[in-house]
């Protein structure tokens, strides 16, 4: 009884694991959902890349290796850039088009 | 112990429910907003379970220039009120069915992924750190050691990405006169200056 309320109360990976795929799930059922604009598809990738940096933070923890960590600065970084580039690249569609509705982004006919 | 529990459950129940607001708010500076309360509250997990370094990068990074860029674009563009003026589209009901199935059908193999293991019980707060140096002292120590190639192609990275940003915005204006510095500096002595003998009651013709 004890042991299982220990059980119950204590937070191992396995937890910080959950979460994180509850995060990277709901990161892909916003890309999927995008009913407004690119910029939500935008937000679903930045979450989709925390996801991925909590499972790399936490099994650092869990194996005392700070490579994980290491990577996740690295991940960090390129969410950065892509950030800057993806709303770049979306400031000058709406300046050309006046609109960046998902629906209306047609123009590769995929 | 059970603090720890106790603070994982809040902030994480609080990171779940953000993310959730984030892709299905109705405002786009909502969804903003509530993607900054994401990254704070998994900061402060990251802080919690040891990785503070990581934890006040995050902060600064995300919050403090992501999100920020985010809004800047969000409300130059002033996209929040387009959902008011067009009508919800037809295929956004299939496209909710497909994407839920999607969704839930990699949560559950990453479920069976992560139950799929066995873990040797908490796996923080027990454990005595290596050395006393604090998280960032032993970060520093490997990423400028070992990791230092792919610490300056990361920097490479945000420099390329910083030149893209720029370029791809930069638009170059027309019918203003502009400094060119290269024909400034190669101008020379005699294609700029002559001596002219000038003639009584005649004055000098200036070309231009």
């Amino acid at each position: 009884m004890i042991r299982e309320l220990k059980l119950m109360i204590e937070i191992t990976l396995e937890h910080y694991l959950t979460l994180a795929a509850i995060i990277f799930s709901i990161g892909i059922i916003g890309i999927f959902l995008n009913r407004k604009n690119v910029i939500i598809i935008l937000m679903s990738i930045e979450l989709i890349l925390l996801a991925v940096n909590i499972n790399l933070v936490s099994f650092s923890i869990y194996l005392q290796d700070l490579a994980g960590q290491i990577f996740t600065m690295f991940i960090l970084t390129v969410a950065a850039a892509e950030a800057a580039v993806g709303l770049a690249i979306i400031v000058i569609y709406y300046k050309k088009k006046g609109s960046i509705y998902v629906e209306k982004i047609s123009s590769l006919k995929g | 112990m059970l603090a720890h529990t106790l603070f994982f459950h809040f902030f994480s129940l609080i990171a779940v429910f953000s993310a959730l607001m984030v892709i299905i708010s109705k405002n786009t500076v909502y969804s903003v907003f509530f993607l900054i309360l994401v990254f704070v509250s998994v900061s402060i997990l990251f802080i919690m379970i040891g990785a503070e370094f990581l934890g006040m990068i995050m902060l600064i990074v995300y919050v403090g220039a992501v999100a920020v860029l985010f809004l800047f674009v969000v409300m130059m563009l002033n996209v929040s009120d387009q959902s008011i003026r067009k009508p919800p589209r037809k295929g956004f009901i299939n496209n909710i069915s497909v994407g839920s199935i999607v969704g839930i059908i990699i949560f559950l193999e990453l479920l069976i992924v992560i139950s799929g293991w066995k873990y040797k019980g908490s796996f923080m707060l027990e454990k005595i750190p290596i050395s006393n140096l604090s998280n960032t002292h032993v970060l520093g120590n490997v990423l400028y050691t070992e990791y230092i190639h792919l610490f300056q192609i990361a920097g490479m990275i945000l420099l390329v990405s910083m030149i893209g940003a720029i370029t791809l915005t930069f638009n170059k204006r027309e019918n203003i006169k502009r400094q060119n510095y290269f024909t400034q500096i190669q101008r020379e002595k005699s294609s700029a200056i002559s001596l002219v003998e000038v003639e009584n009651d005649k004055g000098v013709k200036i070309d231009d």
